[in-house]
């Protein structure tokens, strides 16, 4: 199955994700095959059941509102690319 | 004695005191440096790992041994260690070093288990063949030109290589029974929620399960034991009890389904039917039995895990940890670069395959009908274990293949084909356990056994029954004796 030609660069930005250009051709050649994998799914007849978001059919639990974890912000900070005075820093995005 | 001998065998020589937990610790170390060519970790840990068997081995002659005191071991780089970093085999993880321990770290450690490294994988565990990872390939110690398997193929391939008497691994569609069947080693996925994923680096939450690895199913539930457990840290987590090890396993149904049996070649039918001859010898009862959605299966999970994994990985964003593009235009930039130059190729795959599901117009027609396909395999399983205690079928459809041969043509759903035995089990959340049954030319053959939700005692013991008629898991490849 192909996908639209647009898709990819749909795709692409809804993932914030960029590639070359010929990397983009062999993406979509690529997403065709999985599409066309996974569309072999849809001759199931699945009139009436239920989807399965827990293999378990598992319900989330709720815990007490209490604070139970403690987080050291310096020590969290030390894998961030770029931090000061405890703050992230991001390219400027309000003038 | 060397790091060849099993878990079970290298605690009880700690135990007698008949070697020291620095003298096995030591052993692991040379073994590991002189198989660098498997390129099975991604990080050593002499160091720490020598200091913690000093500390080891005074505990023992302090108190006796106890749980896994001074026992090496070595975890997938996807579990997070406290101060030693954890890549997930990702340029975007490359320099991530986490404050905390993953529960199953923190439970092994607190057993007494001696962390010597972090083994490589397939990038964000997305593979099966251990190709995918930012570090290059493992390779197969059985042939160092085939894949170990993926994505726990650092874990299975130093098992087998007897660098390590144990290890963990994680498994989302098959990620620890496909490579433990590749490198003819034992390994165990467990009911999902019986070890909890809390510091187990996200790739598909409803799927994903910690597991271990080691050269028998005797160490593989001695490691289960010290890896269990209901955690409040993970909301998906089962408050199950202990796995129970019961003294005396009755005569089971055996469940051979037939779907999986269709398309297999000799080299590997060949084995298996020779194990169904052995479970028959033990006295179990071999029925054939059907799963008729089997063929939606790989399917199904494609689409369930690309999903899931497209939202986990929507995190990396270039601020708060790992990799960050250079000099961004803007934030927009920022992000779109730091992802881009993270993330290798089949991870963006993944991503975008995801995000093409759960977009607006395709949501219902692909994510909302892989779930419900995923409830109508999960009822098959169900169904069969009204007639047979235990299903087996084969791990994988061949032996291991040659490095390249899955990855390196231009359809990369040739991978994907390769998980038809293992992910029905992931999809339905069921305990799955892969052990060696044969070889086909040199190279080790897997057999893999279901059972029901938390039935993991009754897998493992007949795996152990198994082992004790037949001697395939003691075999080791000539490559490692010379180690």
């Amino acid at each position: 199955m192909a996908l639209p030609g647009n898709v990819v660069e749909k795709l692409l930005r809804l993932s914030a994700l960029s590639l070359e250009p010929h990397e983009r051709s062999l993406l979509k050649g690529d997403l065709d095959k999985i599409v066309g994998l996974i569309d072999a799914m849809q001759s199931v007849d699945t009139h009436g059941v239920l989807p399965l978001a827990h293999p378990l059919d598992g319900t989330q639990p709720l815990r007490t509102d209490a604070v139970t974890e403690s987080v050291d912000r310096d020590r969290l900070q030390r894998n961030a690319p770029l931090a000061r005075d405890g703050l992230y820093l991001v390219p400027r995005v309000v003038e | 004695m060397t790091t060849l001998g099993t878990l079970t065998e290298t605690r009880d020589a700690l135990a007698a005191k008949a070697v020291s937990s620095v003298e096995v610790v030591g052993d692991c170390m040379k073994r590991i440096d002189a198989a660098r060519h498997l390129n099975a970790f991604v990080t050593v840990c002499e160091q720490e790992a020598l200091a913690s068997a000093a500390r080891a081995d005074g505990a023992i002659a302090r108190d006796g041994m106890r749980g896994l005191l001074g026992v090496p071991i070595a975890h997938k780089d996807i579990f997070c260690t406290d101060g030693v970093r954890t890549t997930c085999a990702s340029r975007m993880l490359e320099n991530f070093v986490s404050p905390y321990d993953a529960t199953v770290v923190a439970r092994l450690r607190a057993a007494g288990a001696v962390m010597v490294g972090k083994t490589n994988m397939d990038e964000f565990a997305m593979g099966s063949t251990n190709e995918t990872s930012h570090f290059g390939p493992v390779a197969n110690p059985w042939d160092v030109g085939r894949v170990p398997g993926g994505s726990s193929g650092g874990s299975a391939a130093a098992l087998a290589a007897g660098l390590v008497p144990a290890a963990t691994g994680t498994d989302t569609g098959g990620s620890i029974r496909q490579p433990a069947a590749f490198c003819g080693i034992s390994g165990l996925k467990p009911t999902y929620g019986r070890v909890s994923r809390f510091g187990m680096v996200a790739f598909a939450s409803s799927l994903d399960q910690g597991g271990p690895m080691a050269r028998t199913a005797a160490d593989l539930r001695l490691l289960l034991q010290h890896m269990e457990g209901h955690d409040p840290r993970d909301s998906t987590s089962a408050d199950a009890g202990p796995t129970p090890h019961a003294p005396q396993q009755p005569a089971l149904n055996v469940g051979i389904p037939r779907e999986y049996w269709a398309d297999l070649g000799d080299d590997v039918a060949g084995p298996l039917e020779e194990a169904v001859v052995s479970l028959r010898r033990l006295g179990h009862r071999c029925h054939d039995v059907s799963l008729p959605h089997t063929a939606f299966a790989v399917p199904v999970y494609y689409v369930v895990a690309s999903a899931e994994a497209s939202t986990n990985l929507s995190r990396y964003d270039g601020v708060r940890y790992g990799h960050r593009a250079a000099e961004p235009a803007d934030l927009d930039d920022l992000y779109r670069r730091s992802r881009s130059e993270g993330f290798g190729v089949e991870v963006k795959r993944r991503i975008l395959t995801g995000t093409y599901t759960l977009s607006v117009g395709y949501y219902d027609a692909y994510y909302g009908q892989a779930q419900r396909v995923r409830r109508l395999i999960r009822q098959d399983f169900l169904d069969a274990f009204g007639q047979v205690d235990v299903l087996l079928t084969p791990a994988t459809p061949t032996p291991a293949p040659a490095l390249g041969a899955l990855t390196g043509g231009a359809d990369p759903t040739v991978m994907y084909k390769q998980d038809v035995y293992t992910v029905p089990a992931s999809l339905a959340g069921l305990p799955a356990l892969s052990i060696p049954c044969g070889f086909a030319d040199g190279l080790p053959v897997g057999l893999q056994l279901i059972g029901p939700y938390f039935a993991e005692d009754r897998l493992l013991a007949l795996g152990e029954a198994y082992q004790r008629e037949t001697d395939w898991h003691l075999r080791t490849p000539t490559a490692a004796e010379a180690l």
